[in-house]
Order: C-alpha cells, then sequence, then structure tokens
C-alpha cells in the first residue's frame, strides 16, 4: 500500500474523486438537486485536464442515461448520477441497461419524490427502482460512498450488470467528512481497464437488443436474474480485495454493529444506519441489548448474510425512510419479512416509517423510537 | 453534377432477405446510405419498421453493427457513442479511422418523441449523422399520424383527415446552426447518395432528410414507390436542398420552382395516386380542403426560397 491522501471532503466531492479514480471514459450528466454537485465537480475535473473523459451537457436525465448506454455499449467505462425525479425520469433507459447488459456505474443522491416537491432525503426514488434489474448498493458515509463506486465498477464489468450507488441527499452529499484518497496505484491493482467481451465493433458487425422471439427473449431475463443472485459473492470479494489494496472496509453485503448478543436489532439504509449506531449506544447504556444491521446490497437482497446475522429469538425493528403504498408500512420490512418467513421464525418484526422528506433522524429520536417499538403490539405488522 | 448512377459503388450494406416490405421506401434509401458510407460504421435504430425489418436475433439484415435504443434516444445514444469512441481512440484503446456514427430513424423517433434530445444533439453539435426517413406517419404500429404527417391525410388517429400542417423538420435543424443539413428522396438517388458522402466527410452535427413514400400508410400499389417519390419532388410537396454551414442549395427540379423557371405540377395529381387522401378527395369540401394543401405547399416553397436568401 502506498501513501493514501487524506482530506475534508462531501459525499459529491468523495464521489467525483471516485470517478477520477476510476479512470473513468464518460460522464453524460445532468443537474438536479442535490446530485448537482458531482456534476459540476466531475465537469470542472474534465475542463482542467485532471480526469482524462468526456463530460456530455445533456438536455434531461432519459437522455443521460441514453448516452451513458450507447458510450457503454462502444466499450467505455461510464459514470453518471442524478437523484429522485431524475432518476424516474430515467425509468424506461435503466432497464435497456440491465436488459442490455451495459455496466453503468450511476450514483442516485436520494431524494424524495415530486408531488408536492421537497429537496431532502428518503428512500422512495431508489426503492422504486427495485425491479429494473440494476444492483443497488445504499451507503452511509462519504468514505464508504468513495469506496463503492470502485467496488461497483469492478463488480458491474465482472458480470455486465449496471449498478445504481445509493447516498443521501444533504446528510451526505452536502457535508464535510475525511476522506482517505488511497494511492492511484493501489486503486489500479484493485480495478484493472475495462476490457469489454463485446462492443460496437465495424469490424464484427453485430445486433444489439434487437427483436427476440419469446424463445430467446425468457432465457435473457433468466440468464439476468440468475446473474444478479450470483452479483453477492462478487460484491463479497470486491469489498474483501478493496480492503487488502486499501486497508478500507464498510463491510460487504451487510454491515453489522454489536450485533452478536443483540436482543433489539435496528435494521435501517443509508445515513440514518450510521446514526443507529449511536442509538444502539444509548439503548445498551440503558441496559437494553441491542445492535445494528444494515444492508448495504439492496438488490440482490442479502437473504442468506441476514438470516446467518440475526440472533436467535431478535426483535428486528426496521425503520423506513419510505412508503410501501398499499400495505401498512416501509419497502424494507416487506423485503426482510419475504425472506425470514418460514426460515426464522423465532424472530419479530416490528416497522416504523421515519425521516420522509429530509426530516431529521437524531440518535436520541431512533432510539427513543425502538423504546416505543419494543412496547408497542401494534408495531408487528 | 451529381454521381451518375451506374458509377456508384457496388458494396451493399443492406443483406437480402431482410423483412422490410416490397418496395419499402425505407429499405431503398438505406441501401444508397450504405454505398456512401460503407462498411466503417456504427447504426443506432430507434423502434420502428427499420427494425422490423432488420431481421430477429439472432440474425441481422444489416452490416453494421447496429443498436437498437430508446424510442426518445437517438440524439442523445448517437453523442454517446461518438464521445465513447473519441475518448477510446485518444487513450490508445482503438485504432486507425474512427467509423461514422449514424442515426437511422423514422419520422416519429424524428419530429415527434425523438425530437427534444435531437435538437439538444444538434445544439451541441455533436459529431453524427441523423437520417430521418420520414414516411409521413408511425408505420410500425399501424400507421397512426406524426408531426410530419401533412393536412389532409386520413391514419388511424385522424380519421376525418388531419387538420394541421407538417413541420418543416429540416428547417428547424437548419436553425440550430448546425454544419450540414439536406433533403432527399427515393427517386433521386444519386442526389442522396451525394449528399451522404458529402455529410460524411464534415465533422460536426448532419442532418439528412429522406422522403419515403410507404405503400401501407400512403395506399398506393406497391411497385409505384418510386413513382410517388418522383411526383412527390415534381409538385413541390417535397423540397430537394441542402445547407452546408447555413447556404442553402436546391437540386433539380426544386432549383427551378424557387428560381421560377418552371412551376411545379399541381398537387391534387400527386395527392389523387394515394388512398390516404381518397376520402378527402371525394368529400363534399374536397375543393377547400384540396386548396389548403395546395397553398401549404405554396407556403413552403415561398419560405425557402426566401430563407436561401439569408447567406450570413
Ligand atoms: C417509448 C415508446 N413508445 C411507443 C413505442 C411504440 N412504437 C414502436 S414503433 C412506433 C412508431 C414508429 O414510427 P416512426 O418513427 O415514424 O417509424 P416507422 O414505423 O414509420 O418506420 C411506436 C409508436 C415504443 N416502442 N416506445
Ligand atoms: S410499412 Fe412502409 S416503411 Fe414500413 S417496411 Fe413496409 S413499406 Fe417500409
Amino acid at each position: 500500500m502506498k501513501t493514501a491522501q487524506v482530506m475534508m471532503a462531501t459525499g459529491a466531492n468523495a464521489a467525483a474523486l471516485a470517478v477520477k479514480s476510476a479512470r473513468v471514459d464518460v460522464v453524460p450528466g445532468y443537474p438536479i438537486t442535490p446530485q448537482t454537485s458531482i456534476m459540476e465537480a466531475v465537469a470542472a475535473m474534465v475542463e482542467n485536464g485532471e480526469l482524462h473523459a468526456r463530460f456530455i451537457p445533456v438536455e434531461g436525465e432519459h437522455s443521460v442515461l441514453a448516452a451513458a448506454v450507447a458510450a457503454s455499449a462502444a466499450g467505455a467505462r461510464v459514470f453518471t448520477a442524478t437523484s429522485a425525479n431524475g432518476l424516474l425520469y430515467m425509468h424506461e433507459v435503466l432497464h435497456m441497461a440491465s436488459g442490455g447488459r451495459l455496466p453503468v456505474v450511476l450514483c442516485n443522491v436520494n431524494r424524495g419524490i415530486f408531488a408536492p416537491w421537497t429537496l431532502w432525503a428518503d428512500h422512495q426514488d431508489s426503492f422504486s427502482q427495485r425491479d429494473t434489474g440494476w444492483i443497488q448498493y445504499h451507503c452511509s458515509s462519504n468514505q464508504e460512498v468513495f469506496n463503492t463506486i470502485l467496488q461497483a465498477f469492478r463488480v458491474a464489468e465482472q458480470i455486465n450488470i449496471p449498478i445504481m450507488v445509493n447516498f443521501d441527499g444533504f446528510a451526505i452529499s452536502h457535508c464535510l467528512m475525511p476522506l482517505t484518497v488511497p494511492a492511484q496505484e493501489d486503486i489500479d491493482r484493485f480495478l484493472p481497464p475495462h476490457q469489454p467481451e463485446w462492443r460496437l465493433d465495424p469490424n464484427h458487425p453485430s445486433s444489439f437488443s434487437n427483436v427476440t422471439m419469446a424463445s430467446e427473449y425468457a432465457p435473457f431475463r433468466q440468464m439476468l436474474s440468475d446473474d444478479i443472485m450470483a452479483a453477492i459473492p462478487l460484491v463479497k470479494q470486491a469489498a474483501q480485495e478493496y480492503k487488502d489494496c486499501t486497508g478500507m472496509w464498510d463491510g460487504d453485503s451487510i454491515e453489522t454493529y454489536r450485533l452478536d448478543d443483540a436482543e433489539v436489532v435496528a435494521f435501517a439504509v443509508n445515513s440514518m444506519a450510521a446514526e443507529l449506531k449511536l442509538s444502539v449506544d444509548i439503548l445498551r447504556e440503558q441496559g437494553i441489548k441491542a445492535g445494528l444491521l444494515r444492508p448495504r446490497l439492496y438488490v440482490p437482497f442479502p437473504t442468506e448474510d441476514i438470516i446467518q446475522a440475526l440472533p436467535e429469538n431478535a426483535q428486528v425493528m426496521v425503520l423506513d425512510r419510505n412508503y410501501n403504498f398499499g400495505h401498512p408500512g416501509g419497502i424494507l420490512a416487506a423485503e426482510l419479512k419475504s425472506v425470514l418467513f418460514g426460515r426464522r421464525n423465532d424472530v419479530i418484526v416490528k416497522n416504523r416509517v421515519m425521516g420522509i422528506g429530509g426530516i431529521d433522524l437524531t440518535r436520541r429520536f431512533m432510539a427513543e423510537q425502538i423504546l416505543e417499538m419494543m412496547d408497542d403490539k401494534k408495531g408487528l405488522l | 453534377m451529381a454521381t451518375s448512377i451506374k458509377k456508384l459503388p457496388e458494396i451493399e450494406q443492406v443483406l437480402s432477405g431482410n423483412g422490410a416490405c416490397g418496395g419499402c421506401p425505407a429499405t431503398m434509401a438505406l441501401r444508397m446510405v450504405g454505398k456512401a458510407l460503407g462498411p466503417n460504421a456504427i447504426m443506432l435504430l430507434t423502434p420502428a419498421c427499420s427494425v422490423a425489418s432488420m431481421g430477429m436475433t439472432p440474425k441481422l439484415g444489416y452490416n453494421w453493427p447496429c443498436i437498437n435504443i430508446t424510442f426518445a434516444s437517438a440524439g442523445s445514444s448517437a453523442s454517446g457513442i461518438s464521445h465513447a469512441l473519441e475518448i477510446m481512440q485518444e487513450k490508445g484503446r482503438i485504432e486507425g479511422e474512427l467509423p461514422t456514427v449514424f442515426s437511422w430513424v423514422g419520422d416519429g423517433g424524428t419530429y415527434d418523441i425523438g425530437f427534444q434530445a435531437l435538437s439538444a444533439a444538434a445544439e451541441r453539435n455533436e459529431n453524427i449523422i441523423h437520417f430521418c426517413y420520414n414516411n409521413e406517419a408511425y408505420s410500425n404500429t399501424g400507421v397512426q399520424r406524426s408531426g410530419a404527417t401533412p393536412r389532409g391525410t386520413f391514419t388511424t388517429t385522424t380519421p376525418t383527415g388531419k387538420r394541421q400542417p407538417k413541420k418543416n423538420m429540416a428547417h428547424m435543424m437548419l436553425e440550430h446552426n448546425i454544419p450540414y443539413v439536406a433533403t432527399a428522396t427515393v427517386a433521386y438517388p444519386a442526389d442522396l447518395y451525394d449528399k451522404v458522402v458529402k455529410a460524411k466527410s464534415i465533422k460536426g452535427m448532419k442532418y439528412i432528410e429522406i422522403l419515403a413514400p410507404c405503400y401501407l400508410g400512403w395506399q398506393f400499389d406497391m411497385p409505384d414507390t418510386v413513382q410517388l417519390s418522383r411526383m412527390a419532388v415534381r409538385s413541390g410537396a417535397w423540397l430537394l436542398w441542402e445547407a452546408e454551414n447555413g447556404k442553402i442549395s436546391f437540386s433539380n427540379p426544386t432549383a427551378h420552382f424557387i428560381n421560377g423557371k418552371k412551376t411545379p405540377d399541381q398537387v391534387n395529381e400527386y395527392l389523387m395516386r394515394q388512398g390516404r387522401f381518397s376520402r378527402l378527395l371525394q368529400g363534399p369540401d374536397a375543393k377547400e380542403r384540396i386548396a389548403e394543401i395546395q397553398g401549404d405547399v405554396d407556403r413552403e416553397i415561398a419560405f425557402m426560397r426566401e430563407r436561401a436568401k439569408i447567406t450570413i
């Protein structure tokens, strides 16, 4: 390991620095708060020659991803970023990216979605794109954003599946935290140059994403589904090798905190999960055996790791920053219950929705919520 | 002087055995485009007849690497490929002459759903060629109206005839101040060929629109594609022009109509050959409605005549 650089950086800057470290070729972009700072930083790095890449300032997010997938099909390493309505506007092309097996990496800076307008974080945007065939990471610190973008390129290019790296608007994107940027040599060791098996090449004319009969289409879709499941070992391997190359670790498919002997387990993603470590400490001080399980992966859902990690007879408090419309609680709780059913009947799952549209989630507030949920029979949704 | 049709290159990029209708104007035009571009090119397609024609996976009737993209995206996706190729060449990952990046898109994917992305690509002066083969309707989904459908046309979504005139898309592209804009049609293959050769040699955004009379939507006999194309030009319903760096020039016979040496044929003969106008022609107000269409044609000629005078 060479000497790393340590600095103060916002989450948005951490993302832009990761793009530079990944030696990305093409970045199409379009502004939307709170993601805009990433695009501004990337555009500046391209302009001043720090990053040898093309920045394409297109006219909307549908075009952002349309340019991204096409550049990827031409053989380039491609990054882009968006938030909320920008992500929703991309929806059609998200499917093209995964179905076309194009390993684009996209940062979604989580923000609540319109209507009415809000600028601040919740997780309705990324969770509502669950079924687009993208792998989804959710990050809880600026450093993890940096680390995860590099790991995402590695995994995406290994299995030709696009990856979305999610983190909260403002709490992460706009807050300064210490950031360690490993030496480029160490990163290059971890992330080799992109060598696609296939690209648009006049020496080998072939059609891409053309019309298929069901007998072709169905196997394509099955392969995509199988390969998304097969990403979990690659995600773990990437986390491990990243640690070997840089010394840094954010968990692999999941991250746990004081979980081994826990009777009450907080279950949440993104920045609130970092704050929840402090809630766990507060509860421990009060004699409650609390712990944390944070899924770092949302798609594929880290079923086996969760089932193994949850202590026996645990009460799991799922804190959802989103709504599962048509159901009484949030989306994460529904996901968790669906994988525990029939396999971990000893575990009780309780659920609350909170922090919508950026409502502040402090350690004390969440500790109190967990205390209330422990007594709450109604929490048993 | 246009290249003689006898001297066109023998190369065929449109292979035999594809899925287009007999007499398909889009495929005829693409064949000429292939002769002009040669094999070193990358083709983008939006959902349209040309996708239905290209053959199903794993077969391919066009001898280029072809990428099917989302309907609204020709402008942006072609830009993405163009930038990717250039940066990969700069970084030494690909060698040799860079392929021409071109989109092959219907009027639906150009005038309507793809307009925003195309306009933005033009404004950025991307190094691509956007071809619009204009059959004046959404043919692939069974002939619905588009922004290119002329006034009076019956389509499945204009069952009493379209009330609005079409847009002048090529002119709108010209007003993006791009280096090259041209119109063409299948009855004048050498004119089309020369325009594509020229477009290939120019760096920056190129737009070429090809009128493509489609027997299915226009309702004429399949073997008459070229004849209808010629009638469109001779009546002034389709104007052949190009603009290099904003300077407009006209091909014959359009040039004669513009400089007043000849008058175009009356539009009603052209209309009468097409079933898509038949209900209009048989209606009680046929005269007024033909006059409206003639008015649209006359206005476009007058407009382009005056517009061509602006050369700065
Ligand atoms: C987003 C989206 N909306 C609608 C369609 C359905 N669709 C497929 S082809 C087509 C019409 C294509 O018309 P045009 O571009 O004029 O090409 P043509 O069929 O005439 O060759 C439509 C509406 C689609 N594929 N994607
Ligand atoms: S419907 Fe018209 S444009 Fe489409 S393939 Fe047939 S002839 Fe060509």
